[in-house]
């Protein structure tokens, strides 16, 4: 299951006769272990990783700290899942430290993701505090380098 | 004026291996199936630690045999994944890849004349390594249907009064072959009956497969006082071109080795040294996540190999497989060089690693799955063609 979930994260677009060959399974084998890990809830979905640099370079994305005052029934999972709704967050997660939820945003452009804080996410009654970090330039995200390193040169023919 | 070659060196035939890459050199867009190095580059955190030791100026000589700090991360290294226990500062050498511990133990444990045993096909530098050290290089056949383990009847048979080292590869480089416990048992008993010196080159022992461990014959009983256990960080931490390997061995002959090496040598690469500390301290995730890599390779190559009607054992352990070829009617150079000049795909003569790699070719799968997947396309179509 480990290697099935690595070329998963790896390349999930991998044709299936071949990540059946990898992994030594037959094609239905492989389809129901990809279909049990759907059902059970392991593997939430798919996705593209984009570079920004080349598409909709108006986007922006903010990394917000946020601070909030956790209820006494539920703690933070009611606010956090409350922020979490809004179709602006892209992810969202409870951290140790200095702050509490530290949620990453994208909006078209950089006055919509202003709005969303100001309007949005400040207004809500358990946010005590944020503080907004707009994204400048991405090196690494999902494991995939946004500059791509030139391959080494290796021997044709080594013993 | 010629200028005359000692006998003994000019006597020793190119590498077949040499041969094969100066026409591949001439060539473009072959894929190499060729490779003998993992195709990852050394895992960052131990690249990373290597420019922090420059940085700070390590740059000088080490001891003779080695920064004391990475004997003592060597010795507990093999302790952990190997049950072996070696004293760091006297029984550790750290060489310039294993290759050169290799020509180490053979020059300082051979009088002209003696008789070296290793299981063949073998690595190519094993023959050469023995003659240029004034042994007798006398290899052992294994065989494709022994999963090209070396049989402990077959080593009693090749013994003579003259044997004085065995020389063992497991997992092996060409045939992925690998010996369990019990096999290892049964070699070390006739070692220890014929007082035979064994020198394990163990360099692919990280890379296993199927949930199979490795096991050292130095573990055996009565063994470790004999054995020069052989490993390096090259092919599990990928990191060939950092040219560190050790010797672990009994405090005397470590010490002979020492002056062959402080003399030709000094030290091996400090620079190699500090990475080499990184990779075995804290290096395992790193090994475990490229060894998955290699497994998935390993079993896609062998599925497609099979599905072409070219039988291919799954090996259990390094990147090689090892296919038999002869059903297309080949002999393995001549295969080997028209796959390469009609597919432009790259594999190594199994004859290249011995005699009895005849009718075999092998293939590495330190490659990546879109040549390996290219490659294999390729080399059907090749073998539907000579059997047409």
């Amino acid at each position: 299951m480990d290697a099935l979930i690595d070329l998963l994260q790896q390349n999930a677009l991998m044709p299936r006769a071949d990540m059946a060959r990898l992994l030594d399974l037959t094609p239905e084998s492989l389809e129901a272990a990809i279909a049990k890990l759907e059902a059970d809830g392991v593997v939430l979905g798919y996705q593209a990783i984009i570079n920004r640099e080349r598409w909709d370079t108006e986007k922006v994305t903010a990394i917000i700290e946020v601070k909030i005052t956790p209820e006494r029934d539920g703690g933070f999972d009611r606010i956090a899942s409350r922020i979490a709704k809004f179709e602006e967050v892209e992810s969202c997660y409870l951290v140790s430290g200095g702050y509490d939820l530290l949620i990453v945003i994208e909006a078209s452009n950089l006055r919509r993701a202003a709005a969303f804080v100001a309007e949005k996410l400040s207004t809500i009654d358990a946010v005590q505090a944020t503080a907004t970090h707009f994204r400048l330039k991405t090196y690494k995200e999902n494991g995939a380098f946004h500059q791509i390193d030139t391959a080494a040169e290796r021997l044709a023919v080594s013993p | 004026m010629s200028i005359a070659i000692a006998d003994h060196v000019r006597d020793i035939p190119r590498s077949g291996i040499r041969d094969f890459f100066e026409i591949v050199q001439t060539m473009d867009d072959v894929i190499s199936l060729g490779i003998g190095e993992p195709d990852f580059a050394t895992p960052w955190h131990i690249r990373e630690a290597a420019i922090y030791a420059l940085e700070r100026g390590r740059t000088g000589y080490s001891s003779n045999l080695g920064l004391p700090r990475l004997r003592r991360s060597i010795a507990d290294y093999v302790r952990k994944h190997f049950g072996l226990r070696y004293e760091p500062l006297s029984e550790v050498l750290v060489s310039v890849g294993v290759s050169e511990a290799i020509d180490l133990a053979l020059r300082a444990l051979l009088n002209p004349g003696d008789e070296v045993l290793y299981h063949e096909p073998c690595y190519v530098s094993y023959a050469p390594s023995i003659t240029l050290a004034r042994g007798v290089a006398c290899p052992i056949e294994t065989k494709a249907e022994e999963g090209f383990r070396l049989n402990a009847e077959a080593l009693e048979r090749a013994i003579t009064p003259r044997s004085r080292v065995l020389m063992l590869n497991f997992p092996t480089n060409p045939t992925g072959a690998t010996m369990s416990r019990e096999d290892l048992e049964k070699v070390a008993e006739v070692c220890v009956r014929h007082n035979l010196v064994v020198m394990s080159d163990e360099i692919y022992s990280e890379i296993t497969f199927d949930g199979s461990s490795h096991s050292s014959i130095a573990a055996c009983p009565g063994m470790q006082e004999r054995t020069v256990f052989l490993h390096g960080v090259s092919k599990a931490f990928a990191m060939t071109g950092w040219r560190i390997g050790f010797a672990c061995a009994p405090v005397e002959l470590i010490e002979a080795m020492m002056k062959i090496h402080q003399y030709a040598i000094l030290c091996a690469p400090i620079m190699g040294q500090d990475a080499a500390i990184e990779a075995l301290d804290r290096g395992e995730q790193s090994v475990e996540k490229m060894r998955r890599e290699y497994e998935m390779r390993r079993n896609f190559i062998v599925g497609a190999l099979n599905d072409m009607g070219i039988p291919c054992r799954k090996p259990l352990g390094s990147f090689y497989v090892f296919p038999d070829i002869s059903s297309t009617g080949l002999a393995s150079r001549e295969f080997s060089l028209r796959l390469l000049s009609e597919e432009k795909v790259a594999v190594v003569p199994g004859t290249a690693f011995g005699p009895s790699g005849e009718g075999h070719v092998r293939c590495s799968f330190a490659t990546g799955l879109p040549q390996i997947k290219i490659a294999m396309e390729r080399l059907a179509a090749f073998v539907g063609r000579m059997r047409a």
